[in-house]
């Protein structure tokens, strides 16, 4: 069953004024399972666009978006409706903090859902807890944060509506790398204990490479590939012709089978290619 | 949703009125918004309208830009032009009358008078800011009131020219705070454009108070980074563009001397078309 789809979904800003720009241009994809897909592309190539297509922020110029295989914009979808099941983090979502305390503004989406005080409350604990702030944290004014808890805080807003379909937009720029992890394996966990759909764009081949199961590409408002990690990057050249590049260990993967070395497909990590290595080195030693 | 607002920008274009000098177009859009108050009767107002849309054909910006602002204001237009039709009275006969309402010919006249004049004085407005950049027109501003500085205030008309440079500079950035801010409470499920007065009031803080935050924010940001250029006001400073008045600009001061004489002397000796 398709959970989300796109149908010649595209968007043109400003119509009919000197700034006239398609934004995107007939994407096509289908989501079928749940999994963490990332979304990579250069700076401009549309994918904020996209992503703000998915749960209606934007009404498309022309296409569809079917979440649930439900068309969401006919006249029985309610559109907010669609924005429970579709969850939204923005780039730099910690500018978006605005209730008095962390604790009420994680459960400004839940209260907007409509759910009961307790129900909203055991919410706020679950997705407070799914982003480690602890409860201290909770009664605190948002602006008392640190850089690091102000993002989690604003994650845990969208967690907490529970969404079937997740999108995070560049969620871990701007952060240290222990930030950074902490953000990504909060991110996995939710997609496998709820076995949601996560759609997260990154720049990070890094990180790309270490959590995605498949990988949408987009380049000048066009959807260029779609599909598992180790294949888009198995594609290195068209990449790079797109701004785009692959992970440095893939890099180097490469660099050593171009001399000769006789390693396996699909090694995305350092972890993979030290594994194959290994390997390599100990049946090399065995053979000679 | 925001990026239908026009008013006050600029549409970049290599036309005669957007290489005039803006101090000469800051002047002469002041003097055509006062000759259109002076202007009595049709005449004279078909003079001025004749005189504006000549001016916005030489920006070569499309008319599909002006007429857009009409949508921003055509509740006062019509509003106004209501006002004057039912409250006017005629010395003649009402052309209609039921109960308490008589509409006059004088109002009619009068109500079509105004809505034009009206249009005209936005059109004109908006071809100043269509054609000047917010740098040259706060530049302008600050040559304009240069003469202050002769009674010790020139400190002031610097700070006063910044300030100004400063808002304008800021307004697209924070249209499209607004609008990401927005963008981000609605995919969490916020509801702005429905429910009764205070509902919506109530609506708007989750965009009132991060939109001020990260203001005073920007406004820190900003300072400290004028410091670290060594901003230190205005004494001392020199332009790096100099304004010329050249042929041009003679041109159109000599066009809006014609426009005024015709419409004094159209108040002197008018001419009355029904």
């Amino acid at each position: 069953m398709s959970i989300l789809k796109a149908q010649g979904l595209t968007y043109v800003y400003g119509e009919g004024t000197p700034f006239r720009i398609a934004a995107i241009t007939d994407v096509n994809f289908e989501i079928n399972e749940p999994g963490l897909y990332a979304v990579i592309g250069h700076t401009g190539s549309g994918k904020s666009t996209l992503i703000q297509h998915l749960n209606g922020l934007i009404k498309p110029t022309s296409g569809t978006v079917f979440v649930d295989e439900k068309d969401i914009w006919s006249k029985n979808e309610k559109i907010r409706d669609v924005r429970f099941k579709v969850g939204i983090v923005f780039q730099y979502p910690e500018y978006q903090l605005f209730e008095e305390t962390v604790r009420k503004d994680i459960a400004f989406g839940p209260r907007n859902i409509g759910l009961d005080e307790a129900e909203i409350n055991e919410r706020v604990m679950w997705a407070a807890k799914k982003v480690n702030l602890t409860d201290e944290l909770l009664d605190k004014s948002p602006f008392e944060l640190s850089g690091g808890e102000k993002r989690r805080a604003a994650i845990a807003g969208v967690l907490a509506m529970r969404p079937r379909v997740l999108i995070l937009d560049e969620p871990t720029a701007g952060l240290d790398p222990k930030g950074r992890d902490v953000i990504l394996k909060s991110i996995c966990d939710y997609q496998k204990q709820e076995n949601a759909v996560v759609l997260l764009v990154s720049h990070s081949m890094e990180d790309v490479a270490r959590v995605a199961d498949k990988v949408l590409v987009m380049n000048g408002g066009k959807l260029q590939m779609f599909g598992k990690t180790a294949e888009v990057f198995s594609r290195h050249a068209e990449l790079c012709e797109m701004g785009l590049n692959i992970p440095k260990v893939m890099q180097i993967v490469s660099a050593l089978r171009e001399r000769g070395a006789d390693l396996p497909d699909g090694i995305l990590t350092v972890a993979d290619a030290e594994k194959a290595i290994l390997r390599l080195v100990k049946d090399g030693g065995e053979n000679a | 949703m925001l990026n239908n607002i026009t008013i006050g920008q600029y549409f970049p274009a290599n036309s005669v009125i957007h290489r005039a000098d803006p101090r000469v177009k800051i002047l002469l859009t002041v003097a055509v918004i006062v000759i259109l108050f002076l202007a009595s009767g049709f005449v004279a107002l078909g003079i001025c309208a004749a005189f504006c849309i000549l001016l916005i054909l030489l920006t070569k910006i499309p008319v599909k830009m002006y007429l857009k602002n009409l949508k921003a204001i055509w509740a006062v237009l019509l509003l106004t032009a209501a006002l004057n039709v039912f409250y006017i009275t005629g010395e003649g006969d009402p052309l209609f009358k039921w109960k308490f309402i008589s509409i006059y010919t004088e109002g009619i006249e009068r109500a079509v008078f105004i809505a034009v004049r009206i249009f005209l004085l936005i059109i004109i407005s908006s071809a100043l800011t269509y054609t000047t950049s917010p740098t040259e027109l706060t530049d302008a501003i600050e040559r304009l009131l240069s003469p202050l500085k002769l009674i010790g205030l020139g400190g002031a008309v610097h700070v006063f020219a910044m300030m100004m440079s400063i808002a304008l500079r800021f307004i697209p950035t924070l249209i499209e705070e607004t609008d990401k801010i927005m963008s981000a409470q609605k995919a969490r499920g916020a509801e702005m454009d429905s429910g009764n007065l205070i509902k919506r009031i109530k609506a708007m803080l989750p965009i009132m108070i991060p939109l001020l935050f990260s203001s005073v924010r920007r406004a820190y940001d900003l300072a400290e980074a004028m410091e670290c250029r060594c901003y230190n006001g205005g004494a001392g400073k020199t332009k790096m563009k100099q304004l010329h008045l050249s042929f041009r600009d003679f041109a159109l001061v000599f066009g809006v001397i014609i426009l005024l004489a015709s419409v004094i002397l159209l108040r002197i000796f008018p001419i009355v078309l029904f």
